[in-house]
């Protein structure tokens, strides 16, 4: 996994709430074996028209948006299916950064697991890069995940940001956690032992 | 000791490895993988020469991409094959047991897993698939993960979580008639909203859940994820033991009374307290639906169509605008006037024996509305027999709904069974996404009768006055 530790790229605003994971990344696209291509479909029902041409309506296909990297959207973003493929996609396009209010809890995770890193804003903040961004296509922000701040060029936006300092770590790092927890194998193998004991009934005690 | 949650007792009995500022390491009891979200953790495992640690504490079975059908037939979508493939070959290879979609036992995976009798209270399960949540309905801790998770778990057997909050939602009162687990479940996300559990575990307790069968608190726990719940439970009892006893892979005879004992220490103690309650009075509720893009977009059979104009928050009016134009309605029409194309009745929401009986209690000696196309289709092998066993299928096609092979069919359309753009079906699964069930498709989330009496009506019925 690639680490991450500062961006800067121009802002996708995509002012929705709830966008869920079947849009992210529709079903009929989750048949591949791989975890790469699925850029190619990112919001393919909304990106584009019957005919399979670009749906000049939505935000991704107007002029100036082509190359953002930073997503920002809506409260609860990515609620629904617990897809991978949502994260892979938003990568596999040119992702690195998502920032919202608020975040379904699976999404969050799984946007983690691949580099991706998701950033929770106050909602004013939110909105008032939404209005930037759509004002201004090509909009930049920088993102700093050392130091937890996010500000744009002239410093109207500046602001701080949460997130667990193990996330964090793994992040700047580019670990998987796979690795971290094989080194507890003792610490795993003692708990199976215990729990033999118990003939495979699980009490809660 | 201070009195704990059932969440808390469960979370504390499987805890590996604990540290400040670190998810904590937790054990995983049962580990269901099925072959959309898995190839990608298996292929990442023989990346890392790595070996599935506890093959045997895993269970696979494909279900998403199974054609309903006629299984003999080669499938013809080259991917789905090779998803299909891709499972027999890794399941093959690391020693997982595989219910293929040609085995007796085969079906949706959060319907085989309590049927065969996988599914136990005190289990911590996990699934790379977002209705694990259905699981809790035993009184487990079960929860949907991504594909780097499922890798996670096959290589190490535990996973790693940040400790959720707990919620109680207490549902007092008696159901009325016509009134199902679905209802209750679709009146509680509309009234919690889509995102008004993220981050927490969440109990179901109260009289309702109490007197509710497994099948119905499996229907309730299934949709806790839509409610953004990370899990969502109910505490062990009688009926729970009383659908278990028997199963393939529960203890039998002795050793289940002795395991009943100690299941019961499972449920939350007198005097524990949650993060949050909420209470919903289940006496006053009626037949429920949804009418937007969301699970949270529903409301009562009696009532009618938003009118976004009504709306003070400007993101709600436009969130409720938007998909009354994707659903094709007009503010303010009677519930009961949405006429439907399609009507399905299966998924793992409501695709159980119990739901069965029921649509076709209703659909008994009549015919489906001319103007629609009906389908059933069981959760599970085993389910589509005993229901053919029960003389349902007979029932079914005699008025006229198609009767399937098992499997997650329309729920989402991977398979051929889809929705075609401006189609509008009543659905007994669990999202109304946009699209969900094929593009420009549109779905109202209902009960199995809902369902059962639309697809006659060929309109929306109140079920109550069937
Ligand atoms: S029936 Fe639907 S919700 Fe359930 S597992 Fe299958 S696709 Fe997922």
């Amino acid at each position: 996994m690639e680490p991450f530790i500062k961006h800067n790229g121009a802002v996708l605003p995509l002012n929705r709430v709830n966008v869920d994971t079947d849009q992210i990344i529709p079903k009929q696209f989750l048949k591949r074996i791989e975890r790469t291509g699925f850029g190619q479909f990112l919001f393919n029902d909304w990106r584009f028209l019957e005919d399979g041409s670009p749906n000049p309506d939505f935000i991704l296909n107007k002029p100036g948006y082509e190359n953002a990297s930073i997503l920002v959207g809506g409260r609860n973003f990515g609620c629904g299916s617990s897809r991978e493929h949502a994260p892979w996609a938003l990568l596999d396009y040119g992702f690195k950064c998502v920032i919202a209010p608020s975040f379904a809890d699976i999404f969050f995770n799984n946007c983690f697991q691949n580099g991706v890193l998701p950033v929770v804003l106050p909602e004013e903040t939110v909105n008032q890069i939404l209005e930037k961004a759509e004002a201004n296509p090509g909009y930049q922000l920088h993102i700093d995940l050392d130091g937890q701040r996010v500000w744009d060029e002239d410093e109207e936006i500046v602001s701080g940001f949460e997130i667990e300092s193990f996330r964090r770590y793994l992040l700047l790092n580019g670990l998987d956690d796979i690795g971290l927890t094989l080194e507890r194998d003792d610490e795993i193998a003692t708990f199976e032992a215990n729990r033999s004991t118990h003939g495979g009934v699980l009490t809660g005690d | 000791m201070a009195p704990k949650t059932m969440f808390e007792k469960m979370w504390d009995s499987h805890i590996v490895h604990e540290e400040e500022g670190q998810p904590t390491v937790l054990y995983v009891d049962l580990h269901l993988v099925h072959e959309v979200t898995s190839p990608q953790a298996f292929d990442g495992l023989r990346m890392n020469n790595r070996k599935v640690r506890r093959p045997e504490l895993t269970v696979a079975t494909a279900d998403h991409n199974t054609p309903t059908w006629e299984l003999t037939k080669p499938i013809i979508d080259p991917i789905a094959k090779a998803q299909l493939d891709a499972l027999d070959k890794n399941c093959d290879e690391f020693g997982v047991t595989l219910y293929d979609r040609f085995s007796p036992l085969q079906g949706i995976v959060h319907v085989i897993g309590p049927e065969q009798g996988y599914t136990q209270p005190g289990k911590i399960i996990v699934c790379g698939d977002s209705h694990t949540s259905t699981h809790g309905a035993f009184g487990a801790f079960a929860m949907g993960i991504g594909t780097s998770e499922v890798e996670h778990v096959l290589a190490t057997q535990t996973i790693r979580q940040f400790k959720p909050k707990t919620m109680e939602i207490r549902i007092d009162g008696t159901l009325g008639k016509g009134v199902t687990a679905k209802d209750v479940i679709l009146a509680i996300i509309g009234k919690i909203g889509i995102g008004g559990a993220t981050g927490h575990a969440i109990e179901y307790t109260g009289e309702v859940m109490r007197n509710m069968s497994m099948e119905g608190r499996m229907t309730v726990c299934n949709m806790s994820i839509e409610g953004g719940a990370r899990a969502g439970m109910v505490a062990p009892d009688d009926t729970t033991f009383e659908y278990m006893r028997g199963r393939a892979q529960v203890p039998q005879g002795d050793e289940f009374d002795a395991a009943v004992e100690q299941w019961r220490n499972l449920a939350t103690d007198e005097g524990a307290t949650y993060d949050t309650v909420v209470t919903i009075d289940g006496s006053s509720l009626e037949p429920h639906l949804t009418w937007g893009t969301n699970p949270g977009m529903e409301g009562p059979i009696s009532g009618k169509v938003p009118n976004p104009a009504s709306y003070e928050d400007a993101g709600d009016r436009e969130s409720i605008g938007r998909a009354l134009e994707y659903m094709g309605l007009e503010p303010d029409t009677l519930m009961t006037d949405i006429k439907l194309d399609r009507v399905f009745i299966g998924s793992c929401t409501n695709s159980r024996i119990d739901d069965l009986r029921a649509a076709a209690n209703i659909a008994k000696g009549k015919k489906v509305s001319d103007s629609v196309y009906a389908m059933v289709v069981p959760g599970s092998a085993a389910i589509k027999k005993q229901a053919e066993e029960e003389g349902l299928d007979k029932i079914f096609t005699e008025a006229g709904f198609d009767w399937r092979i098992a499997g997650c069919s329309m729920c989402l359309g991977m398979n051929p069974d889809i929705l075609s753009p401006g189609e509008r079906c009543a659905s007994t699964s669990n999202r109304n996404f946009e699209g969900r069930q094929g593009k420009g498709g549109r779905t109202h989330l209902v009960s199995p009768e809902m369902a059962a009496a639309a697809a006659i009506a060929g309109h929306f019925v109140d079920v109550r006055d069937w």
